[in-house]
């Protein structure tokens, strides 16, 4: 295996990787805590008063708590029928199945700009005003295709005898689906919606089409750009929604891992007591 | 049999048809109660889909299936008095082995402190007392085993379908399993129908068993006349092993005729039925019941000439492959119940006489 001998050019693109992943992410850090509204070296020595102002900031905390929001309803709508669409399409018989499936995953080939254009078209012609509600819906159907994606990945994985059994011990179709199927799917549903939420909340081309009087946060993060005295307050931000961001990944892991875990161990080979 | 309690099962003209394919054709059959009965056949003969549909996951393309006397073609799998093992067992791996167990009697609301009991009762039925509180995961394959045995019997079903359920499991456990299982049928008194390829396991377990193949049931009956007595060359053949030869019936005296078989001599054999002289058809002769030399006893027997061919020992026997006059390759089984007698061992490539009784052997007509 030549790539194993020779790790240069594979250790090179993992340099260049790490370079330019973590070190605007570091840098973004040190401006938010340097004293000086104007970014370049010398640092100007070190201060928290930008994450002060950041927290007093009401329409920055404003524009954050509607992303907030807009992040929860979308991921919870989208995961509900994600999951729904997925249940269907696996587990029942219909007509159509290839058009339904194409249809649902369409939102990931269409560009958030011509969509974006066509559902402000839509909701004009509609006269639906443009607030929250419309963004949501927006982030609704472009994060559906991923948590469809992801539920339907893991209910191939596993046996549908399991949902024959509970039938045939008495169960009905939704004590089956809440007692073995739900159970069995959740760790997916979690990760399913924390990949919605992770869209919808930096999602930005949608919402600065769709967006009414009180803007998400990228809309907002945008807007500021043009007033560098406020710029450092940003950044302060820009680096406390990576710091929730990251737990949240590092959460995700260990309740999947919490999840899976007990049914993964292996058997114990000693304990089998057979006559 | 008794004739005054209806079948447990009784099939009727089943059939079952999938896109293009035809899985089970028009089987008919009637099950009793507290009968362990077998379908076995290769796989792909509609044995699973026979079973699925009487279990109710499968919906008959025509015919009927009666349980206990009563049509349940419409009745949904959650409302038959039926329950299944399933190949992989099937066992929920999110619960314990307490709540797989208990999952019948939870899903019926049973009180709390009888469901403990029972599940308490049903893992000591299957010798696993104690493990209520483990995972799934965490048990060998024969403990998984038994708590999906235990799982399908808590509720005291009218019968219980069995789906190659030890086909998992190794050599040694799946003899013992076998014992295990004909008692525990015996000790619960329910219908047991088990689905199985493996010829030796359905033999060892069952009061009846139907060979199944293409989608029929060829031959229905116990394993001492399955053996004996086969009805076609494919059950012959499936079951255990067999020797055949082709013949013409040339004629026949009281029960017994007599049947020319091509290069190698004639062959004595009972009569089934009424044949016409002229007719061709095939001899089956178990390996066991056939001699090298003379047999003992009086009365008329089959003798034909042969080269030994090849000799394989067994341990417990020694097989003889014996090439016969007209080419065709012959096993004869001989017990190794005595020490190896000096001196008049019989080698390759010896000329020796292949007999048997004409009783050991049945005339096949297709």
């Amino acid at each position: 295996m030549p790539s194993l001998r020779r790790p240069g050019l594979l250790g090179l693109y993992y340099a260049v990787l790490l370079v330019l992943l973590y070190v605007p992410i570091g840098v973004l850090f040190l401006f938010s805590v340097n004293d000086a509204t104007v970014f370049g070296f010398p640092l100007h020595g070190l201060t928290a008063h930008w994450y002060r102002d950041m927290l007093r900031n009401a329409e920055l905390l404003e524009s954050l708590g509607s992303s907030a929001l807009v992040a929860v309803g979308s991921s919870l709508t989208a995961t509900a029928l994600g999951t729904l669409a997925a249940i269907a399409l696996l587990r029942f018989k219909f007509g159509g199945k290839p058009g339904f499936l194409a249809v649902a995953l369409m939102p990931l080939l269409v560009p958030f700009l011509i969509l974006g254009v066509a559902l402000l078209i839509l909701f004009a012609a509609l006269d639906v005003p443009r607030s929250l509600w419309t963004v949501g819906a927006a982030h609704t159907v472009v994060s559906m295709p991923y948590t469809l994606l992801i539920v339907m990945a893991r209910l191939v994985g596993f046996d549908d005898h399991l949902e024959e059994a509970a039938q045939d011990l008495g169960a009905s179709y939704f004590y089956t689906l809440r007692r073995v199927v739900l159970p069995l799917i959740a760790p997916a549903m979690l990760a399913a919606w924390l990949v919605a939420f992770t869209i919808s909340f930096d999602e930005f081309v949608l919402a600065s089409f769709l967006i009414g009087r009180s803007p998400t946060l990228p809309v907002f993060l945008f807007g500021q750009l043009r007033f560098a005295n406020r710029f450092p307050q940003v950044l302060a931000l820009a680096m406390l929604v990576m710091l929730v961001s990251l737990s949240l990944v590092v959460l995700a892991e260990r309740l999947q891992r919490l999840g899976t875990g007990a049914s993964l161990r292996p058997p114990e080979p000693a304990a089998e007591n057979g006559s | 049999m008794d004739q005054r309690k209806p079948p447990a099962v009784e099939l009727v003209r089943l059939a079952k048809q999938f896109e293009g394919s035809v899985a089970v054709r028009e089987v008919s059959l009637s099950i009793a109660q507290g009968e362990f009965f077998s379908l076995l056949g290769p796989s792909g003969c509609g044995k699973t889909t026979t079973l699925r549909m009487i279990a109710g996951f499968e919906v008959p393309t025509s015919g009927e299936v009666r349980l206990l006397g009563q049509d349940v073609l419409h009745v949904p799998p959650n409302r038959r008095n039926i329950n299944i093992v399933f190949q992989n067992y099937a066992l929920f791996p999110h619960l314990s082995v307490f709540d797989n167990v208990a999952f019948s009697l939870q899903v019926k609301r049973v009180p709390a402190q009888d469901i403990r009991r029972r599940v308490a009762e049903a893992l000591s039925m299957v010798r696993l007392p104690g493990t209520e509180r483990r995972k799934p995961g965490q048990l060998s394959g024969g403990q998984q085993q038994r708590v999906a045995l235990a799982r399908a019997l808590i509720n005291r079903p009218a019968v219980l379908l069995l789906d190659e359920p030890l086909g998992a499991l190794d050599q040694k456990l799946r003899k013992e399993m076998q014992l295990e299982l004909k008692g525990l049928q015996r000790e619960v008194g329910i219908t047991f129908i088990y689905v199985t390829h493996d010829q030796e396991e359905a033999l060892t377990m069952s009061d009846r068993i139907a060979v199944m193949n293409l989608g029929r049931a060829l031959q229905v009956d116990d394993p001492r006349s399955l053996y004996d007595r086969p009805s076609t060359r494919f059950v012959a053949d499936f079951i255990g092993t067999t020797n055949f030869l082709s013949g013409r019936l040339r004629s026949r005296e009281g029960g017994l005729a007599t049947v020319e078989v091509e290069g190698v001599g004639d062959v004595l054999a009972p009569l089934p039925s009424d044949l016409s002289p002229g007719r061709t058809l095939t001899l089956a002769i178990r390996p066991e019941r056939m001699r090298l030399g003379r047999i003992s006893g009086d009365g008329p027997a089959n003798q034909v000439p042969g080269t030994v061919a090849e000799i394989v020992f067994v341990g417990d026997d020694t097989q003889y492959f014996v090439r016969l006059a007209n080419g065709e390759r012959v096993m004869v089984r001989e017990q190794n119940d005595a020490p190896p007698a000096e001196g008049n061992r019989i080698q390759v490539g010896q000329s020796v006489p292949v007999e048997w009784a004409p009783a050991s052997t049945t005339i096949l007509l297709d």
